[in-house]
């Protein structure tokens, strides 16, 4: 296709010797929200690397349309605390950037009230928009999320996906996302990659949740998906099946 | 003024200067015992330079920015942690270079000098080389700042955002060498990291932005060194050390004031 951002293909990865990705694919278009879920250790954080330019995999090809101007949002910042460096500042780190278009990028995202406030002093909600300010300031053409809603109460979650949403519609970018839960993420979606390695099953959310693949990979919580949210307590091995001794805890909307 | 304090004052402040910035970045980038390691090494530079008979201070450079590659390297290739890494070449190179120095018996050289710094000896053609080195690596922060403070903040966002960072790194390693060849004559191998975390430090509880603290470091580390020299020109004490003190009681002083809100 031709309005492909990135394409991803036969992408191999190992750590220590141990396969950390075995063939997996992955493409994004404009315009097009995607969406990679699977468990822990499933691979999701090296492929995002991958796709960043920040590894580069031990075989298989990364094609990234040609100057592509990429937004990242990464999972977390850690700021050394002897660092003086206010919201203002750490936005204008990216070049060419002055107050009026940093303060435009905050209130697009709803955080223009801490542009004063030193960085190490933002709360982990107020952070998560300051980073995708920072990722709004480049003028993505494709738009790269890792876990966006980590330590985000549920509430503050659901609108920071209706954000990304209506940042998509604006820009007219892809948006790559990463998530290691499902709630929420199955509405705010055009495509869901299912990863464990390889990749699973992908498609749009109705088609994937009733994918057999989807469903050995996530058991129970694949069934009743749209219904409830729900937390991960167990982990699957290559083959799906569950591995963690841990039994599963009930929670208070669990129907099963 | 005698000539020799004037030198010696000069160059102390030369040094001050370019410490601020360069040593608020070792700050934030929690890399003291890394400049410490450099610095250690420095000796083993002396030993090499007056083997194969080249200017010790480019024999000092070379040496800090092989060692600061050869740490990388191990960093890369095998599990012990950073810390541990750094404790091994540390002494390690210290070791060598003693070693190596007292191998070299036609060779009269003041360890103590090298270990401590002798400030009071610095001749003409050192403070050329003193004020050269420091205005080297003050003009090349200037253009590196934005850069190194986005690579400080966050590595790989700033790699996707189009930034050499591997380049960036190195560069601010091989300026962290140079600042510790310079300085080597004021105050010495052993007490080089402090001139460049003292100041900074001591400047970090009053700032509200890196610029203000880079400056800050600096001026406290330019007082530190009129200090320094006053109390070894009146009691007759060693001027690296007594510079040191110096910073190190402007550290504390810090605290006497209550911090900004």
């Amino acid at each position: 296709m031709s309005d492909a951002l990135i394409r991803l293909d036969d992408v191999h990865v190992r750590f220590a010797n141990q396969a950390v990705l075995e063939g997996a694919q992955l493409q994004v278009h404009r315009g097009e929200i995607v969406t990679l879920i699977g468990p822990n250790g499933a691979g999701k954080t090296t492929l995002v690397r991958a796709v960043l330019g920040l590894l580069k995999p031990d075989s298989g090809k990364v094609w990234r349309k040609p100057r592509l101007r990429v937004g990242y949002m990464p999972q977390k910042l850690h700021v050394d605390p002897t660092l003086p460096l206010s919201v203002l500042r750490f936005l204008r780190l990216v070049p060419g950037v002055d107050r009026p278009r940093v303060l435009a990028a905050l209130q697009e995202v709803g955080a223009e009230h801490v542009i004063d406030s030193p960085l190490q002093s933002v709360s982990g909600g107020e952070m998560q928009r300051v980073l995708l300010a920072r990722a709004l300031l480049r003028e993505p053409e494709l738009l790269v999320l890792d876990e966006p809603v980590q330590g985000v109460d549920v509430a503050g979650q659901a609108e920071l996906y209706r954000l990304i949403g209506r940042l998509r519609e604006r820009y007219g970018c892809g948006v790559l996302m990463v998530s290691h839960d499902l709630h929420l993420v199955m509405s705010a979606t055009d495509q869901v990659v299912c990863l464990n390695r390889h990749v699973c099953c992908s498609g749009h959310p109705e088609q994937v949740s009733t994918d057999p693949a989807f469903i050995e990979l996530f058991g129970q919580d694949a069934r009743s998906l749209a219904v409830y949210h729900h937390q991960h307590d167990h982990s699957h091995d290559l083959h799906g099946s569950v591995v963690s001794g841990k039994a599963h805890v009930h929670g208070p909307n669990c129907k099963h | 003024m005698p000539d020799f304090l004037l030198n010696a004052l000069l160059a102390g402040l030369a040094l001050a200067l370019v410490a601020g910035p360069l040593g608020s970045f070792v700050v934030w980038r929690r890399m003291a015992y890394f400049g410490d390691t450099l610095s250690h090494s420095a000796l083993l530079g002396v030993a090499l330079g007056l083997l194969l008979e080249v200017n010790l201070t480019l024999a000092v450079i070379t040496c800090c920015v092989l060692l600061a590659v050869l740490l990388v390297t191990l960093q890369q290739r095998q599990p012990l942690a950073s810390d541990t890494l750094l404790g091994i070449l540390a002494h390690s190179s210290l070791s060598l270079g003693l070693v190596s120095l007292s191998f070299m018996q036609e060779v009269r050289i003041d360890l103590m000098a090298y270990l401590f710094g002798d400030l009071l000896a610095v001749s003409p053609t050192d403070l050329v080389w003193i004020i050269g080195g420091s205005a080297v690596v003050l003009l090349a922060l200037i253009p590196l700042w934005r850069p190194l403070l986005a690579v400080t903040v966050h590595e790989e966002l700033a790699k996707v955002e189009g930034l050499p960072v591997a380049a960036i790194r190195l560069t601010l390693m091989l300026l962290i060498a140079v600042v510790i060849a310079v300085a080597m004559k004021i105050v010495g191998v052993l007490l080089i990291t402090s001139l460049l975390i003292i100041p900074a430090a001591a400047a970090q509880r009053h700032a509200r932005t890196p610029e203000q603290m880079a400056l800050g470091a600096s001026l406290i580390g330019l007082l530190a060194v009129c200090m320094g020299l006053a109390l070894s020109w009146y009691e007759d004490t060693p001027a690296g050390p007594s510079i040191v003190i110096s910073a190190a009681a402007l550290f504390l002083l810090s605290f006497a004031w209550r911090r900004r809100a």
